[in-house]
């Protein structure tokens, strides 16, 4: 301990530098906030600032009044986010369990099987192609879940992480006559938790923050994630009145609070994973040791 | 481990052997191990699906793609794809755009997250955690929301930036028209995005340097900065190599939405941030020439690989254990 505290100015110069850069990363996002807050006819006249000069939730209330395609769109990307975490996490942690075992021989080519893919892929047509033409689950959930079930990089972060389970651990598990499937839920995943939360936390993000997808094979009004919808309403401030508009409810163009409806369903595609991801803190560091360092 | 058991196998299939002596070991070996195989197979399946299928599609560079002939069934068209892109002029744009913006984004992100771990290791671990959070979050946000932030800060009436530039007596800039900004914003973007996670990495990658190496340098009378030279950054390289190695395997392809929502796809703005992949979607989804766009994808892939070859060689060259093969 003694050690480490020797130079204090040194010190608060890089608590200094941290706050200021801290600040770097948070401030631009407090602008899209305040915005959100904002009245219209503020913005319209002084911009957009850091502090409303009047704070409203009108742009929120506006759009709650006819939530249809917005509650729609959270549902779709609630129900993708849950089940494409839930179908991945199991699929990604077994694998990288399998990779990550040194008693079993074909666990090296099986990892060079799957690193390879970090290296050299079909690219988009060929992928594009297969989901479309082949497959036909375009236009389906299945195309916003299925391409990110296996991301290499997340096997190779688990991987890390699981080859520190001490191989003595599985064979004494073998030798009280555990199979294989059994080992993995009763003993493996149990003390991996840190692991999984941190990959849960990163597929969830994944699929939550996902467009690519939609963009690529979504028409499908229905099926519209939230992340999608918000592009194309930057794409397309037309879009919200229509969207509106199908809610039945006539609308004042000019009365429409155009900036700060805008800034509000940004805050509002961005949310819950926000809140989720302070809670997962903890885990990060334990979590994220990639012990694959060493190929 | 099942030693029994395996002799007695051997036995029995010591006689099938002579005729098929290649085969039975492979195959042993899979029955054996068939337990943790099945643990494995859903994700292989996954991998084969969508990583593996898609390499057989780049076939569709060297056809013109007929849906109802099918992939295979359509007409053979040699390098007639290729041409079309290479004598175009966008393939000089997007492969400069691609590779000078990636570069850049490269070594600043690492020499920046390199630096800060390197600082965090001197802080106390609380303090670390609410530095870490605050430069974590924009990682959390998604490119289309990072796209709503940068347009606060970059609407040529309304934005913040303009708005601090005529405070000092500048004129505002119309920034989605003016192309020169655009790599050093993206940059920035990236940078703001980014560099929380990398940090974090190598952040984890100095916590598991043995804490013996510190204690016996700072007994030896080493300085703080000493110890970051000849421990730290030692150590650190491995990561680091196996990080840049990754990335500049990567270099060839972009991070779609950094390059599709942040200039807002305005045209003005193509010359500096249309890149490869922009590049490769519009010719898919906007002109719809699957052929040339199956090209300039291999042309990414093909080259993307080559790079890593090189670059792992090089690396191997100058220090084996930090290559990844």
């Amino acid at each position: 301990m003694d050690i480490r505290r020797k130079p204090v100015l040194s010190k608060w110069l890089i608590h200094l530098w941290f706050i200021v850069f801290s600040l770097f990363c948070i401030i631009p996002f407090l602008y899209v906030i305040s915005i959100s807050f904002s009245k219209e006819s503020d913005i319209a006249i002084y911009g957009y600032q850091l502090i409303p000069r009047t704070i409203t939730t009108f742009a929120y209330e506006y759009l709650l009044e006819s939530p249809k395609a917005l509650i729609n769109s959270y549902l779709v990307s609630i129900t993708v986010t849950v089940l494409g975490t839930a179908l991945s996490l199991i699929i990604t942690a077994k694998l990288a369990y399998v990779l990550s075992r040194k008693d079993f021989h074909g666990s090296k080519p099986m990892s060079f099987f799957v690193f390879f893919t970090l290296l050299f892929s079909g690219g988009l047509v060929p992928s594009y192609i297969l989901i479309k033409n082949y497959m036909h689950i375009d236009d389906t959930m299945l195309s916003l879940i299925f391409p990110y079930v296996i991301m290499p990089w997340h096997v190779l972060l688990m991987k890390g992480f699981l080859s520190d389970i001490p191989l003595a651990l599985i064979e004494s598990a073998k030798i009280d006559g555990a199979g294989e499937w059994k080992i993995f839920y009763r003993i493996v995943l149990p003390i991996s938790k840190p692991a999984i939360a941190t990959l849960t936390l990163f597929i969830a993000f994944i699929y939550w923050n996902d467009w690519y997808m939609a963009l690529l094979y979504i028409d499908n009004q229905n099926l519209v994630p939230l992340q999608f919808m918000l592009y194309r309403i930057m794409n397309n401030i037309q879009f919200l009145s229509t969207s509106l508009q199908t809610g039945n409810i006539s609308i004042d163009l000019s009365q429409m609070p155009n900036e700060t409806a805008r800034m509000a369903i940004a805050i509002l595609a961005a949310g819950p994973i926000l809140f989720v991801f302070p809670f997962f803190q903890k885990y990060f560091v334990k979590g994220l040791t990639v012990g694959a360092v060493k190929g | 481990m099942g030693n029994m058991a395996d002799h007695s196998v051997l036995n029995m299939e010591n006689s099938i052997r002579i005729n098929k002596k290649k085969n039975s070991g492979f195959w042993r070996g899979i029955i054996r191990n068939k337990g943790i195989i099945s643990l494995a197979i859903p994700g292989l399946l996954f991998v084969i699906v969508f990583y593996y299928l898609p390499m057989f599609g780049l076939v569709l560079a060297f056809k013109d793609l007929n849906f109802t002939k099918g992939i295979w069934g359509s007409d053979w068209v040699g390098f007639t794809n290729f041409k079309f892109f290479f004598t175009s002029d966008a393939a000089l744009q997007v492969t400069r755009n691609t590779l000078v913006l990636n570069f850049c984004f490269i070594t600043i992100t690492n020499i920046v997250a390199v630096t800060f771990a390197l600082l965090l290791f001197e802080l106390s671990r609380k303090a670390v955690k609410l530095y870490q959070t605050a430069i974590f979050f924009p990682y959390f946000l998604s490119w289309v929301t990072v796209s709503y932030v940068t347009y606060a800060l970059l609407n040529p009436e309304l934005g913040v930036i303009n708005h601090l530039l005529e405070l000092f007596g500048w004129e505002g800039i119309s920034w989605y028209f003016e192309s020169k900004y655009w790599p050093s914003i993206l940059s920035l973007a990236f940078l703001w995005k980014n560099v929380g996670y990398s940090m974090l990495i190598y952040y984890t990658g100095l916590l598991a340097i043995d804490k013996t190496f510190y204690e016996a340098a700072a007994i030896d009378g080493a300085s703080k900065w000493q110890q970051i030279r000849s421990i730290s950054i030692p150590l650190l390289t491995p990561l680091i190599t196996l990080i840049v190695l990754l990335q500049i395997g990567r270099i060839f392809y972009s991070d779609f939405g950094l390059f599709y929502f942040l200039p807002a796809d305005s045209g003005a703005l193509y010359s500096t941030t249309d890149v490869i992949d922009t590049y490769v979607f519009r010719a898919l989804r906007v002109t719809g020439d699957t052929g040339m766009a199956t090209a300039a994808g291999l042309y990414q892939s093909v080259v993307g690989f080559l790079l890593v070859l090189t670059v792992n060689f090089i690396v191997r060259k100058i220090n084996k254990e930090n290559a990844i093969f």
